[in-house]
């Protein structure tokens, strides 16, 4: 309980196919019941990658989202933690790894279970990352994986990166989100340079037959915002 | 014909000079003189003064004389003279106009042009056999230049032309233009310049910007200036009704406007706006009994329908143009014989620009109305009238080189040649803008186009430009150039996205077919701020937006009668120039000037002194006054929107920590309004020094630092200066987005390196860009500065007559704030209200 006092400010709570989930502004999400601490979309050396093709974007953003990961994880101090997929902007990124970066990991990971789920970016992931790495997670009621599936589900996923737009009297904002119907859950990226999809895409319609409310993630805190208060881009 | 120019110009020429019936003029002799002599030239005349005559006269008596080409694969002759124009419609038109005079005379002279729009098989026969004059663009010099035959197709190059410099060195097109001219000096030491140029208020920088500068020494061009004609006779259009105090649409002054017109031959109306532009055109319709031929031209309407406006124009078809300043430059229109500007004229060289292209000769005067719009406007067009009498100009200060744009120059000339390190730097520094760059700036741009320039060398192994053992710089393979050229130039701003009309589906009524044709085009960020159901001006008539669909905004045609619901966008592009603005307040501060305004104004200024206060010409007024349940407070500072906008962001972050709870504000060119639910006034009352903090220089110090931290405007200048040094790759206009295609947002990047390398050379260029540009910063500090201990605070119980113009634009204008959080907390708000209704 000492971690949920200290991270009050710092989240939102909903109901998730019968379960309390808490969102948290760093765009984790913590399940109580188990304390698990679900992350998705890290796309570590995302930089790198794209270096390889000649656009030098500042090298910084794996201690980026590893910094973010580290205070998340420190705030709750789960029992597991579980990296939605794609927690690798490609199959080479376990290599380019940087040794600091890599230090960062391993503390992180010290301590407790973790486990990489895979995505469509790291279908394979070496055995020297550590933790377990799987296809899906069940947590009771809840299916975890990358991509959401097809059809009605009890799942938190990722894959889509949702962001949500709202323009109020002229002024327009874009933030990341998690998107609900009560039942599925898709988490938006956590990774420093991983972009985002507009809510409003065909893409999320289909899993969200009956609409969905967005947690926009806001500087200070999240943001409930009901789907027809979202803007395309 | 004097003796002089009778040695200098062949026969032919001067029988051609006479069969036209006309007279070599003074400053044509002079350039042929300067030529024969080696020199570069800065050539100033007004237009109308034969100045392109002028500029490619030593070229074509060169030409005429140099022994003719041998048409055998072993001639290898380079290009003779290189022209270049800000506008690829002003190289073909120029290409057009010097075929007369070689046609006449039968001259031994192939001119071709090279635009975006030459097709490849061309570009690649004129790499093959180049031809002897050649007329293009800065972006095609900088192709040309990291071409690999560059050192040949340049080789023989002794002239290089350079067309309506003066606006051509006011941005960064100038910046790269400069360091290709740099390296044109390079390849052909033998080349000199010649720029042609209106009259503007420092010639020698232009100068400077010719001839290559070396060490301690500022070396200039020569100069001829070809004095005005006829002083042109220009007017205030004063209306018996009263001017609005905020606005820009001038719809009072419509029906003189189309009075005038129908009194003249040709008028062109200029309009600071596209949005301006739109309204005016609209309204001169309606009053269009007599069916004047009257076009609308911006820089958004589709192509075609501008070149066919441009066409008509040319053979004399049109009555009126209610045109931008696309149309500013000094492409040849004909008869035109009446200049309006409605709305504020901004600066007076600018206004004089204008003005010039009525009359295209020089001897009768230009006729030129200004219409001011509103009351503030009365003021500026008063200033702007007096500048044009006593020929004053304020034409901007010489620009300090962007590095980001040195950073695409350093990729380019790597794709052309192998290069050392030190001889680039010379090179570069040759170019005037460039002549102060330090040894480290350059080294850091050297190592951005390496590797990115990080702290944390980790992408050594993927560097696009390498070292050899021969210590020579060099690109690492052919994907590096091929990406270069993709990338070239440094207009990023047009991201602008297709408008077209969309047809109602007949299967399913209430959606609609994207089947309609394309209206033109419009900024991105502007379609990114609409709703479907907004309604707004575009192509001459009310458009309803439906939405984004793929790559296109969708529209329909609104109900006849619809007034547009969003009122306007991004105000004017320029803002009000220094040298008006501190004319404006002289106007305003002295008594004995308001005799020369139109009684209306003089009027509303002696309510404002009975109210409050009218400032003294470096004084700054602030007036506080609640109304309904806030509390104002207004300002005049008079130094432009874009500086007013820095200045209320600033000063609302201030007033949040102060505990006054600032709501928002507006800002116009000439002031800005902010509203708080704290009372500013009974603090002011309370702390006497309340103010001054307020408006302290320190402002200018962490507070800026926090705000561009999140300022879209700053991520969207970072973002400018990402794809000109090449550290993303340009998204085209128009390019479909398909799923392989990776992006990546630059405000993520931005975000990442302000955090880990404040002092990222990137950074330190958007720093600088910020400093002029969107934000304006530089003009901010100096208000600051003149101002200190010059406030003088007037508590109101209600609006004065000034702050009422200023209180206008909330609504009108868009409210400002970046606070994310806010947004959000009104837009969940609306959700619970939904969920209790």
């Amino acid at each position: 309980m000492t971690a949920l006092r200290k991270t009050t400010q710092a989240t939102h709570e909903i109901e998730l196919s019968g379960q309390l989930a808490l969102l948290d502004l760093s765009g984790g999400l913590y399940l109580p019941a188990h304390d698990a601490l679900l992350v998705a979309d890290l796309h570590f050396e995302k930089g790198s990658s794209f270096a390889r093709r000649g656009m030098m974007l500042p090298p910084y953003d794996t201690r980026e989202t590893l910094s973010a990961l580290s205070d998340v994880v420190s705030r709750f101090s789960p029992r597991v933690v579980i990296a939605l997929g794609d927690s690798f902007h490609d199959i080479g990124g376990p290599d380019r790894l940087g040794q600091e970066e890599r230090s960062t990991l391993e503390s992180v990971q010290s301590g407790r279970d973790w486990v990489w789920v895979t995505g469509n970016h790291d279908r394979i992931l070496p055995d020297s990352i550590g933790g377990e790495v799987l296809e899906e997670v069940t947590l009771g009621s809840l299916t975890l994986r990358h991509e959401p599936a097809a059809g009605e589900q009890a799942e938190i996923a990722g894959h889509l990166h949702p962001v949500g737009k709202v323009v109020m009297r002229g002024r327009a904002t874009r933030r990341r989100c998690f998107l609900t119907d009560g039942k599925r859950c898709v988490m938006p990226a956590l990774g420093a340079y991983a972009g985002g999809l507009n809510a409003c895409d065909a893409a999320f319609k289909p899993l969200f037959p009956k609409g969905f409310t967005a947690h926009l993630i806001g500087t200070e805190r999240i943001f409930a915002i009901a789907r027809t208060m979202l803007c395309r881009d | 014909m004097s003796k002089a120019s009778a040695s200098l110009l062949p026969k032919t020429f001067r029988d051609w000079f006479k069969s036209r019936g006309w007279q070599p003029r003074e400053h044509q002799l002079q350039l042929l003189a300067t030529a024969k002599a080696g020199r570069s030239v800065l050539l100033v005349a007004p237009t109308g003064a034969g100045k392109t005559l002028a500029g490619f006269l030593p070229s074509l008596v060169e030409l005429a004389e140099r022994e003719p080409r041998r048409n055998t694969v072993k001639d290898k002759r380079g290009v003779h003279t290189l022209y270049i124009s800000p506008l690829k419609a002003l190289a073909t038109d120029i290409a057009r106009n010097l075929e007369a005079p070689v046609a006449e005379m039968d001259l031994p002279i192939r001119i071709e042009t090279r635009t975006g729009d030459t097709p490849s098989h061309k570009r690649a026969r004129q790499i093959e056999r180049p031809p002897d004059i050649l007329l293009t663009t800065p972006e095609q010099l900088a192709l040309l230049l990291a071409h690999r035959e560059a050192t040949d197709f340049f080789k023989d190059l002794r002239r290089v032309v350079l067309d309506e410099l003066h606006s051509l060195v006011t941005s960064k097109r100038g910046d790269l233009l400069s360091l290709g001219l740099s390296r044109l000096m390079s390849l052909a030491p033998q080349a000199t310049a010649v720029g042609l140029s209106a009259t503007v208020r420092e010639p020698d920088d232009l100068r400077r910007y010719l001839v290559p500068q070396r060490e301690e020494k500022a070396d200039l061009a020569d100069l001829v200036v070809v004095k005005g004609g006829a002083q042109p006779d220009i007017r205030m259009l004063e209306l018996d009704e009263r001017l609005p105090l905020a606005g820009h649409t001038a719809s009072l002054s419509m029906p003189a406007i189309y009075d005038l017109i129908r009194a003249h031959k040709t008028t062109l109306v200029f309009v600071n706006t596209r949005l301006q532009a739109e309204y005016t055109f609209q309204e001169l319709w309606k009053l269009n009994e007599d069916g004047l031929a009257i076009a609308l031209h911006h820089g958004s309407l589709d192509v075609t329908q501008r070149r066919r406006v441009e066409e008509a124009m040319t053979a004399g078809k049109l009555k009126a143009v209610v045109c931008t300043a696309t149309l500013d430059l000094g492409i040849d229109w004909g008869d035109v014989d009446l200049v309006v500007n409605v709305g504020a004229p901004k600066g007076a060289s600018r206004i004089m620009q204008r003005i010039g292209r009525s009359n295209h000769r020089m001897d009768e005067p230009s006729q030129a109305f200004l219409v001011p719009a509103n009351r503030f406007e009365i003021l500026e067009c008063r200033a702007a009238l007096d500048a044009v009498h006593e020929a004053a100009q304020d034409t901007p200060d010489a620009r300090i080189g962007a590095l980001d744009v040195l950073c695409q120059h350093i990729l380019g000339m790597a794709c052309a040649d192998a290069f050392k390190l030190e001889d680039l730097y010379e090179e570069v520094r040759s170019a005037a803008p460039y002549a102060a760059l330090t040894w480290e700036d350059f080294e850091a741009c050297v190592a951005f186009v390496a590797t990115g320039g990080y702290a944390l060398r980790a992408y050594e192994r993927f560097a696009k430009i390498v070292k050899g053992n021969d210590g020579l710089w060099r690109v690492r393979d052919g994907k590096v150039a091929q990406q270069y050229r993709l990338n070239v130039g440094t207009i990023v701003e047009s991201t602008m996205i297709k408008v077209r009309l969309g047809k109602s589906s007949r299967a399913r009524p209430g959606s609609v077919l994207p089947r309609g044709r394309i209206l033109g085009e419009i900024e991105e960020y502007f379609a990114e701020t609409l709703t479907p159901g907004d309604t707004f001006l575009f192509a001459g008539e009310v458009l309803r937006f439906e939405g984004i669909a793929e790559d296109e905004v969708l529209v329909t045609r609104a109900a006849s009668g619809t007034d547009p619901m969003i009122p306007s966008y991004e105000g004017g592009k320029f803002p009000l120039s220094t040298f008006l603005a501190a004319r404006v307040r002289a106007i305003l501060a002295d008594p004995f000037e308001w005799d020369r305004l139109p009684p209306q104004m003089t009027e509303w200024l002696l309510q404002q002194r009975r109210r409050s206060i009218v400032p003294g010409p470096r004084d700054l007024l602030v007036e506080t006054f609640p109304r309904g349940n806030r509390f104002y407070m207004t300002c005049f500072p008079f130094e432009g929107r874009l500086a007013h906008q820095t200045l209320g962001m600033l000063l609302t972050r201030r007033l949040e920590r102060a505990k006054l709870k600032p709501l928002g504000f507006v800002a116009n060119d000439y002031g800005i309004a902010i509203y708080a639910s704290g009372d500013i006034a009974a603090r002011v009352a309370r702390e006497p020094g309340f103010l001054d903090e307020l408006f302290s220089e320190d402002m200018l110090g962490d507070d800026l630092e926090d705000w561009l931290a999140e300022s879209a405007l700053m991520k969207r200048t970072f973002r400018q200066c990402a794809v000109i040094a090449g550290l993303i790759e340009r998204k085209f206009p128009g390019e479909k987005k398909t799923g392989r295609q990776v992006t990546i947002s630059t405000d993520l990047v931005y975000d990442v390196l302000r955090k880990h390398e404040p002092d990222h050379v990137l950074l330190r260029a958007s720093r600088a860009d910020a400093a002029t540009g969107l934000l304006d910063v530089k003009r901010l500090g100096m208000m600051l500065e003149r101002i200190r201990g010059r406030i003088i605070h007037k508590p109101l119980d209600r609006v004065s007559p000034l702050s009422v113009s200023v209180m206008l634009e909330i609504g009108r204008e868009r409210v400002y704030s970046d606070n994310a959080d806010e947004i959000l907390a009104e837009a969940e708000a609306a959700l619970l209200d939904e969920a209790l209704a």
